[in-house]
Parts: structure tokens; C-alpha cells; sequence
């Protein structure tokens, strides 16, 4: 029919923290994409049923650390009685090799997919440099 | 022969191969979740999207995680005892100047039927997307509830 190709399931992947967590339940590595202009780098990351209060985006040391919490049972009610899936905290760590404008930081989250965009200082975009014959 | 006249199991002489096989599958499932440490979760049927199936006494409650999908791009039918869902998650281009450094999102079409597991009211269905999470609640049929008796 059309040029799109059909979906498949990819098992959440389960991590395990370097620290022991306090809340019990399993962590999960989301599924990210990450592209660089030339004035930023962006990521997309897929966080479903994470509500914006529930997410936690920081950036220190040149270390970005995004959580993400579900909270469980969201709109579904009672008692299990088939589960392909589960549950429970989206963690991933990334080490940024740019400068980035922390205050210039833009992060948005729609139908559970965050979009961070990371400015990077006005130093690291590329200037033409016109190299004369001489 | 003698045997089965002796202990045989009537029921099983004449069951056709395909109970048999049901059974041990049943048998097997029912070893696995007494041993693994995850009883519930599994690949399922290895069609996207991955459902889970709660139920309280009302209604059936199937969810299942689409981010980044639109309500516009999903198609959702309900059969007397089936649920059928399809659908689209489509994945912008971005700037021209991008350039990657991972692409794990997938994009694409897809499809998937979910036999429901009783008697169910078609006319009372509803389905939410909040936050890249579907839910669909499908009241269960009048008769199919659980009705309570007063023993007498």
C-alpha cells in the first residue's frame, strides 16, 4: 500500500541502577532519538504515561540525567488479567561533549514524548572562515 | 487396550489431539508463573502495540502505549467480542542541517486484534489518549456481571 513499514513490538529494556532505589518496581531505558544543528542539539525521547510533573530533566557536570515516573494503574482500574507490558521509572543518563546555555533549555512533553532542546553556546557555532590563496 | 479399559481416562480416549496439546500449554503457562519472577509480562503475541487487560466489575479496561501517536491517526473497532486497533505513529523530519546521532523511535503502520475475554456492551465504549497511554474501557455485557444473591 504505502511505503511505511509495519511495526513491531521491542520489549521495554529494564535497567539496573548504580544506587539501590528506594521505591520498588522496575526502571526502564526509553527509546531516544538525538540530532545536532548547528545551534542545537535536540533529543526525543518517548516517556508514555508520563505526566509533566512526574519529570525530572537535569543537566550538571556536562551530565544529563532524565526520570521519568508512571504512575501505576493510570486509567486502568482493577484487577490484571493479561499484561504484555510493564510499568514503571524511564531513566537515562547522557554525557554532553558541547557547552550548552542552561538557561535557554526548552523542554516540552506531548502525547508522552518529551522534546529537549539544548542550545549550545554561541562560541561553539561554527563561523566561515574564508581561507585566502595567497 | 486392556489398559484403557482398566484406568483409562474416558474423556481423553476419544479428545482430540488439539485438547491435549491446549492442556499442556495450560500446564506449562501455569509452570512458568509459579517459577518466574515476572509471572505477567511477556512478549505476548509479538504485535504492536503491547496491551494489558485489567477488569473490575464493570468493565474491561485494555491500555496500551502509543507515544507521540494522534487520536486523528488511530482507528478503533469494536465487534461483539473483539477489539481491533490500528493505526499510524508518524515521526517528523526534522531541520535539513540534522544530523542524527541515534534513532531508536520507530515509525510505521500497525495493527493488532485483542480477543476480549467475556461478554461486552459495545455500545458503551469509550477510549482516552493521555499522555502517549490508550486506554480503552469496555463495560462488560448486563449479563455478564457479577450479580450478587441473597442465600436464603
Amino acid at each position: 500500500m504505502s511505503d511505511t513499514k509495519e511495526m513491531k513490538v521491542i520489549e521495554k529494556q529494564a535497567v539496573a541502577l548504580p544506587a539501590e532505589q528506594t521505591k520498588p518496581g522496575p526502571v526502564f531505558t526509553p527509546n531516544v532519538d538525538i540530532f545536532e544543528t548547528e545551534r542545537a542539539i535536540t533529543l526525543l525521547v518517548d516517556m508514555p504515561g508520563v505526566k509533566a510533573n512526574e519529570l525530572n530533566v537535569d543537566l550538571r557536570d556536562d551530565t544529563l540525567t532524565l526520570t521519568g515516573d508512571v504512575l501505576p494503574n493510570v486509567g486502568a482500574p482493577g484487577e490484571k488479567i493479561y499484561a504484555e507490558y510493564e510499568t514503571g521509572r524511564f531513566y537515562r543518563q547522557f554525557s554532553l561533549s558541547e557547552v550548552i546555555v542552561q538557561e535557554k533549555i526548552d523542554a516540552k512533553l506531548s502525547d508522552g514524548v518529551l522534546r529537549l532542546t539544548l542550545p549550545k553556546v554561541e562560541k561553539a557555532t561554527p563561523r566561515r572562515i574564508a581561507v585566502q590563496a595567497g | 487396550m486392556i489398559y484403557r479399559t482398566l484406568f483409562g481416562a474416558p474423556s481423553r480416549q476419544f479428545g482430540s489431539s488439539f485438547a491435549d496439546l491446549e492442556g499442556m500449554r495450560r500446564q506449562m503457562e501455569r509452570l512458568f508463573e509459579t517459577y518466574g519472577d515476572r509471572p505477567l509480562a511477556r512478549a505476548g503475541a509479538g504485535v504492536f502495540p503491547a496491551v494489558n487487560i485489567t477488569e473490575d466489575v464493570d468493565a474491561y479496561y485494555v491500555s496500551a502505549e502509543l507515544p507521540g501517536v494522534n487520536s486523528a491517526d488511530l482507528d478503533l473497532n469494536i465487534t461483539a467480542n473483539q477489539m481491533t486497533l490500528a493505526g499510524e505513529r508518524k515521526i517528523l523530519e526534522e531541520a535539513a542541517d540534522a544530523r542524527y546521532h541515534r534513532r531508536e523511535r520507530e515509525a510505521g503502520r500497525f495493527s493488532r486484534a485483542v480477543a476480549l475475554p467475556g461478554e461486552i456492551d459495545p455500545d458503551h465504549v469509550k477510549a482516552n489518549l493521555v499522555d502517549g497511554v490508550l486506554t480503552v474501557t469496555i463495560a462488560k455485557a448486563e449479563k455478564a456481571k457479577p450479580r450478587q444473591i441473597a442465600v436464603q
